[in-house]
């Protein structure tokens, strides 16, 4: 399988390209340091049409495709981790379930805004005690007349100290739980008793700012339940059809990311001379960059498929598992080679793999960790 | 306004350039195209121009390659509204003179109000179209501009210019002219993908010399004033020298050097 994209994509591709080495490369340390992303690098990931990719254009989006948007994150992914978050909220989990569930009110009100970026979006899910076990939330949304009131704390929540608008899951029935017991609430800024707590600093991905969200008897109405009132209790499935999606998406930016990876390894080892000659002429290096570039190519292999078959509509829960799975474990040990091919230089801050090593370490443990899509696999392996 | 806007497509500045093994030009295989940089400060500020006084429009012409077409369809995702490209084979080996000539050709019955273009392209370096264009069309000059103004009336420019002794010069030029971008004129901005749909849609014509009524001995290899010899690489630079020492006697040493070894002072 050969996979073309348009001319038109291509030569986006390349202004995606343009932009990052131009725009982003100059500011990566000082993302690092700051912890921010700097204004005029989302004010031009805005005017690019990113905030929109796969967002039908009848809501202001792009309207591509899967397969068109991992390209897209393949070129966008080799910067700063934190530069892809700013956007992979509101083309994924922050807007998917308004897309997939919502109703053409909920549609029409929020997607377009999100669509140009004029507003962000945070998928509010994960909280103290339910990471992997994404059922096990208990955070409440109780009936007070026409209103919902939610109650709880979310944590580790991506975007959310910048968005403006929140998808939240909620236990609306204690015993049913994922089975009709988990509603979906579109929560927007400013309403009383939703406040950002603490915002984590985590050991990459710096300047995604992933931070507490607390909710004290938030009260939304009910035309605020994605899908409206009919979908009370249906929100775990909303959330986990995103999800599947973003394990997709996720994996095209971690192949950006390797290939700056084994780009910077490349460019270092031809370079650096010692006893004489390039590290490069050396065996031992050269092994590293060659299985460096053959796993990167499996990843992309795997990617290209199953992005392929989620847009032709197939059920391919699995193949996304083992996609995310690969290209996480892929990029860890793609930026260790790239690293250990630095020496010291790499291992100081000014080195650009020094934030991609740690960058690295959170692909393995987001948006379902090793263990959880191994066990998918696993699952779907026995199932017959 | 009707703004035309001159462009060139050149080797991406990154590219390295390697020469051909006769010495007649540099090997093109594998070269990444761009739109030339300072022609970028000029499609942004035909189109911010555009932006402002409602009606305007945007041509971007190029002579070149039918691999020009890109670039020009770069500056049409940009926003321009329309391309022409002139591309001839009898243009192979057109020098500066020949160039201007048949831009300033084709651009005669469009009846500009202003010309925007790039002070020089990055490839030749030879900054000498424009104003060549200029003398053809009988129009004002205002050149290595980073500072632009055209009057609300659209009778008149304004033009900056940053001169020796860091001071700037303001030159006003009726119009219709020829204004010149330098860097820091603008920040050119990304075509979109919206913008990269519409562009296939609009308007783009390709004229080769028979439709411009030129000949190829005006303009071609032949028409040129100006012959190439052989194309070569810069010596390469030899490393630096770092001296080592207390700064009272580094400098001492470094005089000493710039006397005796570079023999400058």
């Amino acid at each position: 399988m050969v996979f073309e994209p348009s001319a038109e994509l291509k030569q986006f591709l390349e202004t995606i390209r343009k932009f990052v080495e131009k725009e982003c490369y100059p500011v990566e340390m000082e993302i690092e340091e700051k912890g921010e992303v700097p204004e005029h690098i989302i004010k031009g990931l805005c005017q690019l049409g990113l905030f929109g990719v796969t967002t039908p254009t009848e809501y202001g989006g792009l309207g591509l495709s899967i397969i068109d948007y991992c390209l897209i994150l393949i070129e966008l992914s080799r910067t700063n981790a934190a530069v892809r978050s700013q956007i992979t909220t509101n083309n994924g989990v922050g807007s998917k379930g308004i897309l997939f569930d919502g109703t053409e009110e909920q549609k029409k009100k929020y997607l377009p805004s999100l669509a140009s970026g004029e507003k962000m979006a945070s998928f509010a899910l994960t909280e103290p005690g339910a990471g992997s076990d994404a059922s096990a939330i208990s955070t409440t949304a109780v009936k007070k007349g026409s209103n919902w009131a939610i109650n709880g704390t979310k944590y580790f929540i991506t975007n959310a100290p910048r968005a403006s608008i929140f998808t939240v899951l909620a236990l609306t029935d204690k015993e049913k739980r994922a089975r009709g017991g988990i509603t979906a609430f579109i929560v927007e800024k400013g309403t009383p008793g939703l406040v950002i707590g603490k915002i984590f600093k985590a050991m990459g991905n710096v300047g995604s700012k992933p931070a507490e969200v607390i909710f004290e008897d938030c009260q939304v109405p009910e035309e605020n339940i994605i899908g409206g009132p009919k979908m009370v209790g249906q929100g775990f499935r909303t959330a986990m059809k995103s999800l599947n999606e973003a394990r997709i998406t996720l994996s095209a930016s971690m192949i950006g990311f390797a290939e700056r990876a084994l780009k910077l390894a490349r460019d270092y080892a031809k370079i650096r001379v010692q006893f004489g000659k390039p590290i490069a002429e050396n065996q031992a290096i050269q092994w590293m960059l060659a299985d460096s570039a053959t796993e990167i190519y499996a990843s992309r292999c795997m990617l290209f498929d199953a992005a392929a078959r989620v847009d032709a509509g197939q059920k391919v829960d699995a193949m996304c598992s083992m996609t995310k799975v690969f290209a996480s474990e892929m990029l860890c040990r793609v930026t260790d080679r790239s690293l250990q091919i630095h020496g010291g230089t790499g291992y100081i801050k000014e080195s650009p793999i020094e934030h991609l090593y740690r960058d690295a370490r959170m692909f393995r443990i987001v948006e379902g960790t090793s263990e959880i899509q191994r066990m998918i696999i696993a699952r779907d392996v026995l199932k017959d | 306004m009707k703004i035309g806007v001159l462009m060139k497509q050149v080797p991406d500045t990154e590219t390295k350039i390697r020469i051909k093994d006769d010495a007649s030009g540099i090997v093109v295989d594998g070269i990444k195209w761009v739109m030339n940089p300072y022609d970028e400060y000029a499609v942004e500020e035909a189109l911010r121009i555009k932006e402002k006084k409602a009606g305007s429009t945007v041509t971007i012409i190029s002579m070149g390659p039918k691999r020009s077409v890109e670039t020009i369809r770069t500056g049409l995702a940009m926003g321009a509204d329309s391309g022409i490209l002139i591309d001839d084979p009898a243009l192979e080996g057109a020098d500066c003179y020949a160039t201007a000539k048949a831009l300033a050709k084709v651009m005669e019955p469009e009846n500009f109000d202003l010309i925007l273009c790039g002070k020089q392209a990055i490839d030749d370096d030879s900054a000498q179209v424009p104003q060549m264009v200029a003398e053809f069309l009988g129009m004002p000059q205002a050149m290595v501009i980073d500072k632009l103004v055209v009057s609300d009336d659209g009778k008149k420019a304004t033009c900056y210019r940053r001169i020796e002794g860091g001071a700037k010069e303001v030159l006003e030029v009726d119009l219709p002219a020829i204004v010149a971008a330098e860097k820091g004129l603008n920040e050119p901005r990304y075509a979109s993908l919206p913008g990269i749909m519409k562009a296939k849609s609009k308007p783009f014509k390709e004229i080769n010399l028979g439709a411009l009524g030129l000949k190829a001995e005006e303009v071609g290899a032949k028409g040129a004033k100006l012959k190439v010899k052989k194309y070569f690489l810069p010596a390469e630079k030899a490393p630096g020298k770092i001296i080592p020492g207390e700064p009272e006697d580094a400098a001492r040493a470094l005089v000493k050097m710039l006397r005796e070894e570079a023999k400058v002072v």
